[in-house]
């Protein structure tokens, strides 16, 4: 039963990912991306890690991906990008990719078959000892991910910061320091 | 419960829950109306309540249209989307103490990952419409619910510290001696408004403000489609209104009455105060809505699940 299920996830995971590239439509592209992630949650609950599910889930699928389809509505291509993304995919483009993957693909499945069998774990990690792990041995990692995200919120205040005081065209009032410095 | 009894029972909650935001389109401009001096639809049926049919019947003899210029199959896919996520997220919701469809450890977190989920119709509904006022819509909304989610999710923290489980059932349970809303009065606070925020209704209506917008992300839907996003958006505020009652208000605990009696008043009281926050707050500005969540919202999370957690570990401390 969990076997099938989960090969059903997989099946569907591979399938979108491999749409999600293929599609012109940015759009298009993106909601395959989704089911992807979606199907890769499924994945995740099936080996027993429920909490790993839900994040990918809230995280990958309902917060990042959103930021993705908000950026293409910001730039709101339409058709003028689907006609240069049709020819950016043209097949002399992604034949030799193509092959290197496939070396590679068939390398990994010879590594699959000399290396032992391995088992899904028969007990579901509860969330409890997630955070156990993480705040235990792996806490440098934690600390580690949250100085990048202070660097990153440092770096977004420092951009939005030089486009709020960029200076309109025509100041109605100059300041009067300035003038004195001068 | 056996597993046929929970087929069942999940299609009994479905049923209800349709049926119950297709009679709250007809009980909110009943009571608003009552609210703002007027009457509300009263000529249909008894107090009017057969105008639920009478509107169901337009929209589904309406013709559904599709705009010629608009991106089809994304046009179709996105209402079905809320919907879908509204419903799930309805599987999680302990209505007594044997009466729930499942009882995941991770419950919490599946709940706020299928409102995030949710956001993905309002979205591209407004992206596949291929029109500017809804794609001014659809992005005000990302805006809105990405900022709101942030804070949604870190307001349950609280919760989660006193009670020490994701799971939505032993939330309830550990509220026997006094529900979350006294003790995380500042979690239920932010997480009300960021409720609101996240199911769009009106104060922070902005993805649909129809003075500027025409009608924003759905100004392209007629007939069942935008039937669609009027039934996830009840879906929502019903679902809002249960999450609220579970975290906060003891769920189905109470004495006297039996549990789902409880938790089905409680979700009505809640249902009837959003929907005075409806008559009676207008709509802030755009930027307003994101100074209120960045600048205030997020700092007084912070701030609860600090004190929060300074008070669990004394408490720990002092029973060890």
């Amino acid at each position: 039963m969990i076997e099938s299920l989960f090969y059903i996830a997989a099946v569907i995971a591979l399938s979108t990912t491999a749409l999600a590239l293929s599609r012109a439509n940015a759009t298009h592209a993106l909601i395959y991306l989704i089911v992807s992630l979606l199907a890769v949650a499924v994945i995740f609950f099936l080996l027993g890690a429920p909490f790993a599910a839900a994040l990918e889930v809230l995280i990958y699928a309902g917060a990042i991906m959103v930021l993705f389809v908000f950026v293409i509505m910001m730039l709101n291509l339409g058709e003028a990008g689907v006609a240069q993304e049709r020819q950016w995919l043209q097949p002399r483009f992604w034949l030799l990719p193509g092959i290197l993957a496939a070396v590679l693909l068939l390398e990994l499945l010879l590594a699959i078959q000399h290396s032992p069998a391995a088992t899904s774990p028969s007990v579901a990690v509860a969330p409890k000892a997630v955070g156990l792990a993480l705040y235990g041995p792996y806490v440098l990692a934690v600390e580690i991910a949250s100085l990048l995200l202070l660097a990153g919120l440092v770096g977004a205040y420092h951009l939005g910061r030089r486009f709020l005081a960029r200076p309109t065209a025509v100041d109605p009032h100059p300041q009067t320091d300035d003038v004195g410095q001068a | 419960m056996s597993e046929l009894g929970t087929v069942g029972f999940g299609l009994a909650i479905i049923l209800a829950a349709i049926g119950g935001a297709a009679v709250l389109t007809w009980f909110e401009r009943r009571l608003l109306g009552i609210w703002q001096d007027r009457y509300g639809p009263n000529r249909l049926g008894p107090l009017g309540v057969l105008q639920v049919l009478a509107d169901m019947l337009k929209l589904l003899t309406k013709h559904d249209w599709i705009p010629p210029f608009a991106d089809r199959a994304v046009f179709v896919f996105a209402p079905t989307a809320i919907v879908v996520a509204m419903m799930l997220g309805f599987a999680v919701i302990p209505f007594g103490p044997e009466l729930y469809i499942l009882d995941l450890n991770i419950g919490l977190l599946f709940f706020l990952g299928m409102t995030s989920l949710a956001v993905y119709s309002v979205l591209l509904g407004g992206l596949a419409s291929n029109n500017k006022y809804a794609l001014l819509g659809g992005l005000r909304s990302a805006a809105q619910m990405v900022s709101y989610e942030v804070f949604m999710g870190l307001s349950l923290m609280g919760v989660v510290m006193l009670s020490g489980s994701f799971s939505l059932r032993d939330i309830v349970e550990a509220q026997r001696d006094m529900w979350y809303c006294i003790p995380q009065f500042l979690g239920l606070f932010v997480f009300l408004i960021a409720g609101i925020a996240e199911s769009h209704r009106l104060p922070f209506d902005l993805p649909e403000a129809e003075h500027e917008l025409t009608a924003g992300f759905h100004t392209e839907y007629g007939g069942m489609k935008f039937a669609m996003f009027m039934l996830g958006e009840y879906l929502g505020l019903i679902l809002i209104c249960c999450m609220i009652t579970t975290l906060f208000f003891g769920g189905w605990l109470g004495p006297w009455l039996p549990p789902v009696v409880w938790f089905s008043l409680k979700v009505f009281i809640l249902i009837c105060f959003f929907i005075l926050l409806r008559a009676a707050i207008p709509r802030p500005r755009y930027d307003q809505l994101m100074t209120l969540g960045w600048k205030y919202m997020l700092p007084l999370t912070l701030l609860n699940l600090l004190l929060t957690g300074a008070i669990a570990l004394v408490l720990e401390g002092r029973s060890v």
